[in-house]
């Protein structure tokens, strides 16, 4: 349709977005010190957890994800889905050679 | 849709598309001109030209292949032959094709729009589709000749081989970013730009193949992407991604590869189911059977397609689980469009039929890609594939779904939206004629590859068995009939453009569709003010009546 | 980006949430773009997880975390010179702008000295040192030249990208009224930084 959209609302204050950079320098943090711990196989898993979630603060906060409407969000699973996919099946092959 | 004949102002007052005067005139005024029809033009111009230098590759093959051994060309040139026929019909003709020609000229009207929502980005897709398809061909003039290793790019031949690999890979670059573009613009317009009242559920069925297509073509192409570039990075440094000799797999090149030209396919086959299921209810006068189930199937198509890639790397070692996974994935696949076909029929079933050159063309498209598709699924069967993959008998697959499909869909939007782009009509007798040389020639061509494919002659081969000769003179006699037909068909095409009856009325074919209702040609914008949208699609009178009669019988 | 006017005497059409709708279709081709590299990498690794972890212990960690942090600021920064020019204040969102251009420097030079050392060890595609290391370390590396690198382009790119923003919000092209163009391109800077998210654990952390 033709819309008209209501102005597009987000946080006008500095703040929320200073705490998330803080949450995202911790979070980075705590990544390089577990690294540096002896858990073997769990430490990519760990790291990969970690990066997913401050790639989820980036969309959601940063690039505003939160405040669009939900056909964004269907786009961005829709695009996740695709490569998740794509890995899932790759490994079909090979994990089992 | 019987939208509301008031909606559409017809005062005719405004000059048609062909003849608006915007900020440049002349030929600026149409390779800087941003209107989506012009450009839907320009494509349908330079495709065409793209289209019959595939023919003519592919022409000059079939000759090669009359007769064993040497005919007309040596096996270095031939392998070149089949690399540039492959890379320029799939790359330039059959993906392209529809969404760039009709769904550019196309979707906004149907949809209720006076253009596409990036207009500019769709001018420069154009410009990197001819720049791509320019870059492919002009690899014929420079030293080390064309790439020789087919449109699959495989290594580790692709790396070693001192064709001129690199400029067809960064043609074939190009040529995805221009559709990726493509892409992203149809999505972002059906979003956003749709008229008042125009639901999803009541947009035209080709808008909802169009849709699904440019989300396969956003989200796949950008996988070829990358590989491609790997390959031109492997060359230039040496980097052992792909080199077994580092340690690299070829196996995983071929993964990815498919990861999008799989995909691709369905970016090529979507399209023009959606131009079928236009064209069917006009020429049967009957709503379309299943509205739903056909736009969802779209849907499925291009979600399923992309589940089933490594069905076409059955015999180069993957894991036996992995095997029977692709092998299953590849079964279902199938279904989505085996439930439009079964719409198609039961809407032309007690249809009141116009066998006019759209619908000819139609038949022929569910005829040819039900073979194609049946064949298809033969092929995704592990035991039979062992034995027919790399013979003819999947190069007969293809071109019965690529070109028995995509093609003669393309040919029937041609023959259907014709007198609206142009306010001309083509010789429809001549078109009959064509059709069935088209028709006639394709099947001589391509069904004794079925054949031959099955007794186990390869394919990409220069040479063979002298067991194969018949088939192989067969199909090459019958790829002159098809030639004659193509060439036919150009000529009327142009000469028609230029010359033929100048057609004024709004609706020649007696659409419900918004296209028919707009004048012929369509003014600049489209629309004198934008519709509003009340009713669904295809709703043909004469049905309704029907089935009163019925209840009262 | 935004789907403003069509040729000359047609009515300017103006959509801020199409041009957004636009620039994150175009990010999802640069997920996958990467998504493919990303797809190599972790079969390369599943096939030769000891030698990936031999292989990293040649990075500096602690160089790539801190062009980590680097990259998440340039992140805030552009973020903020958003919100900066939607409450009109022009300067702070230039200054915000050239901070996060500023930064990405930055981010490039300390890739450029990572780069220099190793090339330095001898260690590049198709030195004489690399190939007489073990198959997955060769991947490895190959890896990491052939994503860092495609992901420093990217970097420069948006440092462009972002140059032309600066110019525009000078010449009041982007307003407090009309930003979508910053938006589009502070879309495409956290993209950038998203993906660098996931570079950086998968070849400095795995030792």
């Amino acid at each position: 349709m033709q819309i008209h959209d209501k102005p597009h609302e987000h946080s006008h204050s500095y703040g929320s977005y200073i705490l998330v950079w803080l949450a995202l320098m911790a979070l980075t943090a705590i990544t390089v010190a577990v690294a540096g711990m002896d858990i073997g196989r769990f430490t990519v898993a760990t790291a990969l957890i970690i990066a997913s979630f401050k790639a989820y603060l980036v969309l959601s906060v940063f690039m505003h994800l939160r405040s669009e409407t939900k056909t964004f969000v269907v786009f961005v699973i829709v695009a996740l889905l695709f490569l998740g996919i794509s890995f899932v099946l790759l490994f079909s092959d090979y994990s089992f050679h | 849709m019987a939208v509301d004949a008031a909606n559409i102002k017809t005062n005719g007052h405004e000059p048609s598309y062909l003849e608006y005067k915007g900020k440049h005139t002349g030929i600026l005024g149409w390779i800087l001109s941003t209107d989506h029809k012009r450009i839907g033009i320009l494509y349908l111009i330079s495709l065409s030209v793209f289209f019959l230098v595939g023919v003519t590759f592919g022409f000059l093959m079939r000759l090669e292949l009359i007769a064993p051994g040497r005919t007309i060309m040596d096996a270095q040139t031939y392998n070149s032959f089949f690399t540039l026929h492959g890379v320029i019909m799939i790359f330039l003709f059959v993906v392209p094709g529809i969404p760039a020609v009709f769904g550019n000229f196309v979707l906004p009207i149907l949809i209720g729009a006076k253009d596409v929502a990036f207009p500019r980005i769709n001018l420069m897709s154009w410009y990197m589709y001819v720049f791509g398809g320019l870059l492919a061909v002009t690899a014929i003039l420079l030293p080390g000749g064309p790439a020789d290793t087919g449109w699959t790019f495989y290594v580790p031949y692709a790396v070693r081989t001192n064709t001129n690999v690199v400029v067809a890979l960064l043609a074939a670059f190009i040529l995805g970013f221009s559709s990726i573009l493509t892409g992203l613009n149809f999505v972002t317009t059906v979003h956003r730009l749709r008229a008042p009242g125009m639901t999803w559920f009541k947009m035209p069925l080709s808008i909802w193949s169009l849709y699904s297509t440019a989300w396969v073509q956003v989200l796949a192409t950008p996988i070829i992407g990358i590989t491609l570039l790997l390959v031109a990075v492997e060359r230039w440094f040496g980097v052992g991604i792909f080199d077994p000799a580092l340690g690299g797999d070829p196996v995983l090149y071929q993964h990815l590869f498919w990861i999008y030209s799989h995909p691709a396919v369905y970016i090529m086959i979507l399209p023009a189911m959606g131009v079928v299921s236009e064209i069917i209810p006009v020429f049967a006068r009957r709503t379309i059977f299943g509205y739903k189930f056909i736009a969802f199937s779209s849907i499925a198509i291009a979600l399923f397609g992309s589940l089933v890639w490594a069905h076409h790397m059955f015999t180069v070692g993957m894991s036996d689980t992995g095997m029977f996974i692709f092998s299953l994935l590849t079964m279902l696949v199938a279904i989505p469009s085996a439930i439009k076909v079964f719409n198609w029929v039961a809407t032309l079933y007690k249809g009141s039929i116009d066998l006019s050159t759209p619908l000819l063309f139609v038949l022929a498209f569910i005829f040819l890609f039900t073979i194609g598709g049946l064949t298809g699924v033969m092929q995704g069967v592990l035991s039979i594939d062992i034995q027919i993959h790399d013979t003819s008998f999947i190069v007969a697959h293809f071109h019965y779904v690529m070109f028995g499909g995509t093609g003669f869909g393309f040919f029937a939007a041609m023959h259907y939206w014709f007198p609206k782009m142009f306010g001309r009509m083509y010789n429809e007798k001549l078109s009959k004629i064509y059709f069935w040389l088209l028709f006639i020639g394709f099947n001589f061509l391509y069904f004794p590859m079925f054949i031959m494919g099955w007794l186990g002659m390869p394919r990409r081969y220069y040479d063979y068995l002298p067991e194969f000769q018949t088939y192989h003179l067969i199909s090459t006699i019958g790829s002159w009939i098809l030639v004659i037909g193509v060439l036919l068909m150009v000529f009327n095409m142009y000469r028609s453009v230029m010359k033929g009856k100048v057609v004024t009325e709004k609706n020649i074919w007696g659409g419900e569709t918004l296209e028919w209702q707009i004048d012929t040609p369509p003014i600049h914008e489209n629309f004198y003010d934008i519709p509003v949208v009340e009713t669904d699609p295809y709703q043909y009178k004469m049905n309704e009546e029907k089935s009163e009669k019925e209840v009262v019988n | 980006m935004s789907s403003t006017e069509h040729t000359a005497g047609t009515h300017v059409h103006r959509d801020d949430v199409g041009s957004r709708m636009g620039m994150w279709l175009f990010l999802f081709t640069e997920l996958i773009l990467f998504g493919g590299m990303f797809l190599i990498y972790s079969v390369y690794r599943f096939q030769y997880a000891d030698e990936f972890h031999l292989a990293a212990k040649e990075l500096n960690t602690i160089m790539g975390a801190f062009n980590t942090a680097v990259l998440l600021t340039s992140s805030l920064t552009m973020v903020l010179a958003i919100i900066a020019i939607q409450r009109n204040q022009k300067t702070l969102s230039i200054l915000l702008q050239l901070i996060t251009i500023f930064l990405a420097l930055f981010f490039l030079v300390n890739k450029y000295f990572e780069w220099t050392a190793k090339f330095h060890h001898g260690i590049y595609p198709g030195s004489e040192e690399l190939l007489s290391k073990s198959s997955g370390e060769i991947l490895f590396f190959g890896l990491y030249y052939v994503m860092t690198g495609l992901h420093g382009i990217h970097v420069i790119v948006g440092m462009f990208l972002i140059a032309v923003m600066t110019r525009m919000t000078r010449k009041d092209i982007i307003t407090k009224d009309s930003y979508v163009r910053l938006e589009s391109a502070g879309l495409y800077w956290h993209l950038v930084d998203i993906i660098w998210i996931f570079l950086f654990p998968l070849f400095y952390l795995i030792t």
